[in-house]
């Protein structure tokens, strides 16, 4: 009996020695909804000592976990930060504010290129303002490869059975397997589709595992020759294990950008501008790639890297006239999403 | 006794189950025959007979069967020897098996991935050895070693209680009456040990039916449980409607499931965890 | 001879245990960031615990989350096993069968059912909500604690008491309440643990700011966890654990701890 009191006075004593209840600051308050681990802390410590706001901040792990909590308008948030495909479903189905660049003197220090590749989902850069982007690719093992590798056939090799990692999401497994049949990676076509679940349905027996980041610790440990991965995660394993390589594959891979985008609901809309130009200035984009290694579209940041070899690396910040089959993952409508994910059951289920 | 008065004791309870508990019920059915585009449909049920969903509402029922069986194999011995130890200290045995719980589930799952990796911890121990490697991970394998290791301790705690009520008289008496070991136990012990077993049972098979955190961990998202797709439905697919439907199918299996062990259940005494 | 196979059997299986919590700890003095590779000891993530305020908060709520659901619960839980008893056995039935529910239907349809009737009542998600299913799914783990005990009780005590004068409050707090307590103690340690493991619940029905370990751990679970949560789990368990060890080392009697 003294056991159970003890163990509540200790779980009492934490709870209140941990402290509890979160003041607002001055301003008032900003409520962020971003992917996890994808801010460096003290940029929002930054954020709330120079402005006075406090930031209330909320994770979610994909795009589709994030959509249903925007559109029931359950939680209320002033800014988040989905995906490209994503964006432009959340601006199809008027869920997204347009933005007041005005109160976004910063915008100056995103480099155009990724504002016009912005316009593939948001056609006038009203709603969103780009946060990172990258590339997916492969990242393999030098030493358990024995020549380099330029395909997304690599995927297919028996010789590799076992040691693949393989994308765990619909929209990355299929256009693996679209791009490698040539085809675009947002086809709606039936046929290609079906060719593309065929094929996935082969290269399950090869694969290792289906893993979302964990790719990262995998490859790290040496679990596996070859994974799919982001860009973005390209640099940080590389510092772990020198003997892997990334490379975006000839036939053609995806861009994606993260950006930030206001709901229509958020209750604090200038605030939430505070926030976003807060993170276009050139210091805090720095600060906030160096934390997280996702590549930054912040031109002013980008000069400002002291290492040259990041500052010109090819896989953070890819020259996009080198490859003329980089493409953009559009929102394809409910009933083809819907399609996308019955095929991919039907792979995984296999 | 006041009987009218008393009952109402129950009366804060009946309000907070019906508004938590039978209302959001009522809601998962709505759903669940509800077609995505509106109107009724059975569609979502008869969803459930899909080869991929088949395959893996099969594939749970297996998996959780056997984890369950391993479960009552390794528990039923391990709580026998600790209510024979009589610590005079039961508290002890509970928490040695609840203190687990005390570090994250995730982590604790994760973590099997670490022992069990190409290169983890456990092979290269057994390299160190000069012994083959073990080649579970991602495999079935590695899910039922999930599901024992996070379930056991719900099949270890029911039976020792049970076990740990039995008079130690009845046991004396059996004996004088010249019952000997085998028989004491098949008549006297293991009998009145039932409703702990049965009520571990339920505890380590419903919730193995129902994981999708072990086999995406531990089965390399090859492997799809009912408990996946149910999950991948509401978050991924954001399609609420087939994934109601199929909770609403799962339910019916883990009734069903329940009546079976209930019909073995002779006593009718309830047993705590 | 046979107690030392019963001793290694019970080795055994606490190896099984507590090889993955060795593994934890093992990496929370990992000095490399990812749980892939050793980078050589380190007690850095320790310091730097105390410092990361998301993660702090986050045990805040967690344990206070925990901590009020497993009080409520027992309130209710208790009460409504007094209720239950001196039911006719048909509505018994009903009544122990409802509370099944939570604890058998698939933790992911508990959440998502309730966030649903948050949804359709309009309530903003937030502390609130997440207490609230947690107190839900509680309860059962509370009445199939005591509910044993209670109707293990002699109920001629109980009457005797009355017999005696004693008002029913007086009488259940003097006799019937120190019979039923193991069982409310271990019903409130089985709430509190399960609401501190769970996951998917507290995952539908939070609201943005409220994150619990388990949410945390979720989203950076894709991204590779940080290693500050390795240490926090550390400490944690550790705490438990000695203080349960300090206990149980005292030589003391706890007769009432028996009848658990």
């Amino acid at each position: 009996m003294k056991q159970w009191t003890a163990l509540l006075l200790l779980a009492v004593i934490t709870a209140l020695l941990t402290g509890c209840g979160r003041k607002t600051g001055p301003n008032g308050e900003v409520i962020v909804y971003n992917w996890g681990e994808y801010i460096d802390p003290d940029v929002l410590v930054m954020f709330e000592e120079e402005t006075g706001i406090s930031v209330i901040y909320d994770e979610f792990e994909t795009n589709e976990i994030m959509y249903p909590k925007i559109e029931n308008g359950a939680s209320l948030y002033d800014v988040v930060c989905p995906s490209d495909y994503m964006i432009e479903k959340m601006i199809q189905n008027e869920l997204l504010a347009e933005i007041n660049f005005d109160h976004i003197p910063n915008i100056k220090n995103i480099d155009s290129q990724y504002l016009i590749q912005s316009r593939e989902f948001d056609p006038d850069n009203k709603y969103s303002v780009p946060f990172c982007f990258g590339t997916v690719g492969i990242l393999y093992n030098k030493t358990m490869v024995d020549s380099p590798i330029d395909s997304w056939d690599i995927l297919w090799d028996e010789r590799y059975k076992d040691n693949i990692l393989m994308q765990d999401s619909v929209r990355d497994a299929f256009m693996v397997a679209l791009k490698r049949l040539g085809y675009s990676m947002n086809s709606t076509d039936e046929t290609q589709l079906q060719q593309a679940k065929e094929s996935l349905i082969v290269q399950k027996a090869l694969t290792q595992a289906y893993v979302v980041d964990q790719v990262r610790d995998k490859m790290i440990g040496n679990e596996a020759a070859i994974g799919v991965i982001y860009s973005g995660e390209a640099i940080y394993t590389k510092s772990e294990n020198n003997d892997l390589e990334y490379v975006i594959p000839k036939e053609g891979t995806n861009i994606w950008i993260d950006s930030w985008v206001i709901p229509k609901n958020a209750p604090n809309k200038e605030n939430a501008e505070k926030f976003i130009n807060f993170l276009c200035r050139a210091d805090i984009a720095l600060k906030n790639f160096e934390y997280i290694t996702y590549s930054t579209p912040n031109a002013a940041a980008r000069a400002l890297i002291t290492d040259d070899e990041i500052r010109s690396n090819p896989v953070a910040f890819p020259d996009f006239t080198q490859y003329d089959n980089l493409e953009t993952y559009r929102y394809l409508g409910e009933d083809a999403t819907y399609q996308y994910n019955a095929l991919w059951k039907e792979v995984k289920s296999y | 006794m006041n009987n009218r008065r008393s009952k109402f004791l129950a009366a804060p309870y009946a309000l907070w189950a019906a508004g938590f508990i039978l209302i959001p019920l009522g809601m998962i059915f709505y759903y669940g025959f509800t077609a995505r585009k509106g109107g009724f449909t059975l569609d979502n049920i008869t969803a459930i007979a899909e080869p991929g969903n088949m395959k893996a509402l099969i594939l749970s029922l297996i998996l959780s069967l056997i984890s369950t069986i391993i479960c009552f194999i390794l528990a039923y011995p391990l709580a026998w020897i600790l209510a024979n130890m009589k610590f005079g200290k039961g508290s002890f045995v509970i928490i040695i098996f609840i203190l687990p719980m005390w570090m994250n589930f995730l982590l604790r799952t994760l973590a099997w991935q670490s022992l069990l990796e190409k290169n983890g911890v456990i092979n290269t121990i057994l390299s160190f050895f000069h012994l083959p490697a073990l080649k579970i991970i991602n495999t079935p394998y590695a899910i039922v070693l999930g599901m024992v290791y996070n379930f056991l301790p719900f099949m270890v705690l029911p039976i020792y209680n049970a076990l740990e009520k039995i008079d130690d008289n009845i046991i004396n008496a059996a004996k004088d009456l010249g019952a000997n070991r085998m028989q004491t136990f098949s008549r006297i012990i293991f009998p009145l040990s039932i409703p702990g077993v049965i009520s571990g049972i339920t505890m380590v098979f419903v919730p193995a039916l129902t994981t999708f955190v072990i086999s995406d961990l531990l089965g390399g998202g090859k492997i799809l449980l009912i408990g996946n797709i149910i999950e991948k439905e509401f978050t991924q697919d954001g399609n609420w409607n087939s994934g109601s439907g199929l909770s609403f199918v799962l339910m019916i299996f883990i009734i069903i499931s329940m009546i079976l062990t209930a019909k073995y259940d002779t006593s009718k005494e309830e047993s705590a965890p | 001879m046979k107690h030392t196979i019963q001793k290694i059997y019970i080795g055994l299986i606490l190896i099984l245990l507590y090889a993955p919590i060795a593994t934890l700890i093992v990496l929370s003095f990992n000095a490399s960031k990812t749980r892939a590779k050793w980078g050589g000891f380190t007690l850095k993530w320790y310091g730097e615990l105390f410092q990361n305020e998301a993660i702090m908060g986050a045990l805040t709520h967690t344990l206070l989350i925990a901590f009020l659901s497993a009080v409520i619960a027992s309130v209710i839980g208790t009460a409504a096993c007094l209720g239950i008893l001196h039911m006719r056995k048909r509505t018994r039935t009903i009544f122990l069968g409802i509370t099944n529910i939570p604890m058998l239907n698939a933790d992911i349809v508990t959440g998502i059912s309730l966030m649903l009737l948050y949804l359709a009542f309009g309530a903003s998600f937030g502390f609130s909500t997440v207490l609230m299913a947690h107190i839900t799914f509680n309860i059962p783990y509370v009445i199939l604690s005591v509910m044993p005990k209670l109707s293990q009780m002699n109920y001629s005590t109980y009457e005797a008491g009355l017999d005696l004068g004693g008002s029913p409050a007086y009488v259940f707090f003097v006799i019937v309440f120190p019979e039923i307590f193991p069982g409310i103690l271990s019903g409130f340690l089985m709430a509190f643990t399960m609401s501190l493991d769970d996951f998917i619940i507290t995952h539908f029905t939070k609201g943005p700011g409220i994150d619990t370990l388990s949410t945390k751990i979720y989203t950076e679970l894709k991204k590779g966890i940080k290693p500050e949560i390795y240490s926090l789990s550390t400490l944690l368990f550790l705490s438990v654990l000695i203080l349960l060890l300090i206990i149980n080392l005292k030589p003391d009697k706890r007769k009432e701890m028996t009848a658990q």
